[in-house]
């Protein structure tokens, strides 16, 4: 079997003692929050961190309290957050769409908004990218997906992280020199390497959500059993009788970094859900998706079905029966 | 004997082994662990062709926790399943894909063996990849290997039986299209592990995750050079095969060498990636077919012609080569046909045998232009179908015996299951059935190497517990091989599965079966088992007849009794063994079995025969999303010719399994390999070598399946009953294929079928276009001139004729 690399293992219990660690440690220490993905990548030797510091052990993580806002700690659980009553049906339906059970079972709300990037030429063993000697984002200088790019191209692949966006929920960032909030679009850069704005030394403790939008999200991918997005459309809108009082649309897994389609929220803004409406809308939500060559499934079809996937959620969120489409896709009740 | 009915046979049973599988207490070769065992690792090239200059072990020698390193110099003598292509070092210096192992450490632990593959230091020298075979047919140099036809050429072969063209001209209608199938692996969830050990006699032991211990174990004395005798494989049980673990694999050689240097048990586990270099998997295969058809839906002739893209071994080539044609004929009536086949070297993990081996290829081609046939003569795919069935007993154009067919039967099953008559042609926009029929072996009728010996053996022992034991070297992958024997014994006996043990895939004390491949255990395994139980149970019989004073062809053998039919209380089976032990010392028997000899006699007729085949027939539903081409399979109905379910629990399971097996080949699966910009890179790498990334279906994407299990009993099977392990995933593809079209009314011509295929089809038929994705030209391919037989049905002999014959016959016809 492939066998982890060797590291030291610290395990806090509060926030603050888990920050001064990180402090000390500087970038050569990693959070680990669940490792669904961090163990499998540090296997693969994407990341060798000399420690890592669990938030398993923090209980303040695994708060749930809610206001005007619902705020979840960054430590529950996905299935945690897809059982819990005031989770917001985007988040949900993203949360219930991240990988399998098990892992939904093990992986946390903070580790999947900070997800790694993903590429077909990264998420490889040590040995297969040593046979293309290696790539830009990791070990290699050239980006094998766009050769005369200066930039890694990897795709963010959080379920979450859309579907929070377009719920115009922020993050709450601590580190032993304080802490600060910032709205969770602004959390994520378009680079593939450096695809965080949280500092090495931040943990991501709290995810604040406002209330009063109705919202849903959509996931492309080829099995509903368990694939990362290869699209991922997220629309939250808040209404006045059946008139759009504020729209916000957020795509994933279409770039770099999960960002806000702000043409189409702009457009949608004072309107009604009509069928052009939603074709203008979808139009422009589809024209952002510029997926690259480094996932699952053609280019030229993902992108083709960018404005379909738009259009099942803002149909949905006319108040159309989508569930049988739903259930096409994502093979099971979400 | 004189039992009225079958009281263990097609009675649905827990299977044998299940209690272990299911409580974890069963031990895969990954389990198991010795007092001193030592790790192995292998270092595999980076480099998809390279020669190995040189190898500094030094450093790594030195490490501490190393005990050895090996290299090319340590294994002299090369290996290959197929006596014509023994072509392959257990660490090679001449490295024919990415993942080709060069070098092998073992250490105290799997982490320390790991660490120091890194500190060994090889200098290749790259040569020039060749990526596909129509490249391969370009590039006669360099050569991948130095046997072969001509260049990167491995097998080329060419037979025609008739006159092809004469029957060509001669019909209404003459079909031509080239089809596409994509290769793909086979996906086990147990990667495969090695122990080697000397046990205390100091043989060798090697106990392995492998479907072949025979074959292995001849390998094994052949790379070592050392007596087979001194040389024990016990095959573990498989947690799945499907071919996978056919070949004699280099990592099993490794640890062998490693075990028998160091004295020390030596194990190696492969990871997943490794998995896929090992591969042997489905052959990508272009289709060539050109099919003639008369105005009432016959077919007079077809021209086939093949190219394989073997990858960087020979492995099962040869037979995958003709196995990509010859039981084409034995499915539909096909009075000529010419089969042109071809198998490249590329540099890619060598191709082999998975599930259906080379049939899968040309079934999908054949049952596509079939639909596309129908379409153009107006008639009802079915209705084709039935008109052309071959008839039970009859011998093929290429000299292959029938024998028993339900074919008929299962076609009218799935059409009166699925609503057919209904459905095809007839449901909303978007929705569609599609049909398609196959045929599989039972078993290859010739040993892969060339003997006159039993093909399985057999072994019963008794004793006066009244527990029953019986050896046999059959391999329990999974398929419910141990079952099958237990079930064949007790049927027998008149006795209870669980008064039998089986010990089996254990070349030091079980007799010789060749294997787990070709769907041939249960009916060859089985045939040997009810030789030595019928054997067992006539010692039996005579001692009991004996004290009851009856003649022993009236006892009856039946609920754990023997007994007469005039007096039903008998005796109890224990007792009927101690009698015998009595009369004769100790119960054993052996029994064994050898195929029939096949009709066709020219040379390269040996592939193909068997004492049986099996038929399937298989409708698939689809619906169609117009915008996006997103497939949905709602359901799946598939009647397969059992000829007899020896345990339906387990038949059914077999024919879901194949399904789900075919639907994910038809959807999704690709062994696909990506080559970088040729200026900037040589590599030439597997896409995606993970199990998250290789795309297969999982248990929740499975539509619903309904199974019908046709029974027509074979006489040349155990109880009648004929394969079900590979059989039933052949027709699912072209099914599904041929419900797209139903669907949405366009053809894509190759496998995998995936959502943006039928987009691009789609926006095809939408702009007015030929709506068809597929292979668009087909290469000159060097074929030979035809090795030409005259078919049996225009009086020929089964022998290659010389071209007199050859126009004498056909003038004859004419």
């Amino acid at each position: 079997m492939l066998r982890l690399p060797w590291f030291d293992y610290r395990a806090p219990r509060t926030v603050a003692e888990a920050a001064k660690i990180l402090a000390g440690e500087g970038p050569q220490a990693m959070l680990i929050a669940g490792g669904t993905d961090l163990l499998p990548n540090m296997k693969r030797r994407h990341q060798t961190p000399k420690v890592l510091v669990s938030l398993r052990g923090i209980s303040s993580l695994k708060g749930i309290s809610n206001g005007s806002a619902v705020n979840f700690g960054s430590g529950l659980s996905l299935t945690e957050i897809v059982q819990h009553g005031k989770t917001p049906v985007a988040l949900r339906q993203a949360a219930a769409q991240v990988a399998t059970p098990h892992l939904r079972n093990v992986g946390t709300l903070g580790g999947n908004l900070c997800l790694d990037t993903r590429c077909t030429y990264y998420n490889q063993n040590y040995e297969w990218r040593q046979a293309i000697d290696f790539c830009l984002k990791k070990d290699g200088d050239t980006c094998w997906v766009a050769t005369a790019s200066k930039r890694c191209v990897a795709v963010s692949s959080t379920d979450t992280a859309p579907a929070l966006i377009a719920l115009g929920a922020s993050v709450v960032l601590v580190s032993s020199s304080g802490s600060r909030e910032v709205k969770l679009e602004d959390l994520y850069r378009n680079d593939g390497i450096e695809y965080l704005s949280r500092k090495p030394d931040e943990v991501l403790t709290e995810v604040k959500i406002p209330s009063g939008w109705k919202s849903t999200y959509w996931k492309l991918r080829r099995r509903g059993s368990f694939d990362f997005p290869i699209l991922g459309v997220a629309v939250a809108l808040k209404m006045q009788g059946d008139v759009i009082e504020g729209a916000r649309v957020a795509l994933g897994a279409a770039a770099s970094r999960p960002f806000l389609v702000d043409k189409a929220g702009e457009y949608l803004k004072g309107k009604k859900l009509t069928d052009d409406v939603i074709a203008e809308a979808c139009a422009m939500i589809a024209s952002r998706a510029k997926p690259m060559d480094n996932t699952d499934m053609d280019l030229y079809w993902r992108k083709e079905v960018a404005d379909d996937f738009a259009g099942y959620a803002l149909r949905e969120l006319r108040g159309d029966d989508m569930r049988e489409t739903r259930l096409r896709i994502a093979r099971y009740a979400v | 004997m004189n039992k009225k009915h079958l009281e263990v046979v097609g009675k649905p049973r827990r299977r044998v082994d299940a209690r272990a599988k299911v409580t974890g207490a069963l031990r895969f070769a990954d389990d198991l662990s010795l007092p001193r065992m030592l790790h192995c690792k292998l270092l595999r090239s980076p480099h998809p062709h390279a020669m190995v200059v040189s190898i500094d072990t030094a450093k790594a020698e030195r490490h501490p926790g190393v005990h050895l390193v090996l290299t090319k110099k340590d294994f002299p003598v090369p290996f290959g399943i197929m006596p014509v292509a023994v072509d392959e070092f257990p660490l090679t210096d001449h490295a024919r894909h990415v993942g080709d192992p060069v070098a092998a450490v073992v250490a105290m632990d799997e982490q320390t063996a790991d660490f120091a593959l890194g500190l060994l230091e090889v200098k290749y020298e790259k040569l020039k990849t060749i990526s596909d075979p129509e490249e391969a047919l370009n590039s006669p140099e360099p050569r991948i290997h130095e046997y072969g036809e001509q260049g990167n050429i491995h097998r080329n072969q060419s037979y025609e039986f008739g006159d092809v063209d004469e029957a060509l001209a001669k019909s209404d209608h003459v079909f031509e299209d080239l089809f596409f199938y994509q290769g793909n692996t086979h996906l086990p969830m147990e990667q495969q592990a090695t122990l080697a050990n000397l046990e205390g006699d100091g043989k060798l032991l090697v106990t392995s995750s492998t479907q072949n211990p025979h074959y292995l174990h001849r390998q094994l004395a052949r790379v070592l050079q050392i007596p087979e005798a001194r040389i024990r494989v016990i095959a573990t049980p498989n947690g799945g095969g499907f071919g996978g673990k056919c070949d004699p694999a280099n990592h099993e050689m490794v640890v062998a060498k490693a075990a028998l240097v160091l004295g020390r048990p030596v194990k190696i586990g492969l990871t997943r990636e490794e998995v896929f270099y090992q591969h042997r998997g489905r052959h990508p295969v272009l289709m060539k077919m050109r099919t003639g058809v008369t105005k009432d839906g016959k077919l007079p002739a077809m021209h086939l012609q093949t190219l394989l893209d073997g990858g960087g071994y020979g492995s099962h080539g040869p037979a995958s080569t003709f196995y990509t044609g010859v039981l084409t004929p034995v499915t539909y009536e096909l009075p000529r046909f010419k089969f042109e086949a071809c198998r490249t070297f590329t540099n890619k993990p060598a191709c082999g045998p998975k599930r259906g081996h080379g049939t899968p290829q040309p079934r999908f081609g054949q049952e596509v232009q079939l639909d596309k046939i129908a379409e153009k003569l107006r008639m009802d795919p079915a209705e084709l179908r039935l008109g052309m069935v071959t008839k039970a007993n009859s011998l093929t154009a290429n000299w292959l015996n029938v024998g028993s067919t339900a074919l008929v039967q299962c076609i009218n099953e799935v059409v009166a299951r699925s609503d057919w008559k209904n459905k095809f042609g007839k449901m909303k926009e978007g929705r569609g059935v599609g049909l398609a029929c196959s045929t599989y072996m039972c078993g290859a009728g010739l040993p892969i190497y060339w003997n006159k010996l039993p093909h399985s053996g057999v072994q019963l022992l008794l004793d006066r517990s009244g527990q029953v034991t019986v050896y046999c070297g059959a391999t329990e992958i999974g398929q419910g091989s141990d079952d099958v024997l237990a079930t064949i014994v007790a049927e027998v006996l008149g006795i209870d599965t669980g008064l039998v043990r089986c010990v089996t895939g254990d070349t030091g004390i079980t007799p010789v079966d060749l294997g787990s491949y070709s769907s041939r255990v249960t009916i060859m395994m089985g045939n040997a088992a009810v030789q030595a139980a019928e054997r067992v149970r006539a010692q039996l019989a005579d001692a009991v007849a004996e004290k009851l004073e009856v003649l022993p062809d009236h006892l009856i053998f039946s609920g754990g009794k023997v007994f007469h039919p005039a007096n039903a209380d008998g005796i109890s089976f224990r007792e009927a063994v101690e009698m015998a032990e009595g009369k004769f010392g100790t119960i054993g028997a052996v029994g064994s079995y050898s195929p029939p000899r096949p009709p066709g006699r020219y040379k390269g007729s040996g592939v193909g025969p068997s004492p049986a085949y099996s038929f399937s027939a298989c409708v698939v539903e689809v619906e169609v999303d117009p915008n996006t081409g997103w497939i949905e399979v709602p359901k799946i109905w598939i009647a397969h010719d059992i000829g007899r379910t020896l345990n339906p629990v387990l038949a059914r399971g077999q024919v879901i399994g194949g399904v789900y097996m075919g639907l994910s080949e038809a959807l999704m699966e690709e062994q696909a390999f990506r080559r970088l910009p040729e200026k900037l890179s040589s590599a030439l790498v597997h896409k995606m070598p993970s199990m998250l990334e290789y795309k297969s279906l999982t248990a929740l994407d499975m539509p619903d399946v309904d199974v019908a299990l046709i029974e027509d009993p074979d006489p040349n099977c155990p109880f009648g009953a004929k394969e079900v392990g590979q059989g039933p995933l052949l027709p699912v593809m072209p099914a599904l294929a041929n419900a797209i079209f139903d669907a949405v009314g366009v053809r894509v011509d190759e496998i995998p079928v995936t959502p943006d295929k039928v987009l691009r089809a789609l926006e095809l038929k939408s702009k007015g276009l030929t709506p068809r994705v597929g292979p668009d030209h087909f290469p000159s391919v060097p074929y030979p001139e035809p090795v030409y037989v005259i078919t049996p049905e225009e009086g020929g002999d089964g022998k290659e004729s010389k071209k007199e014959e050859r126009k004498r016959a056909s003038a004859a016809v004419v």
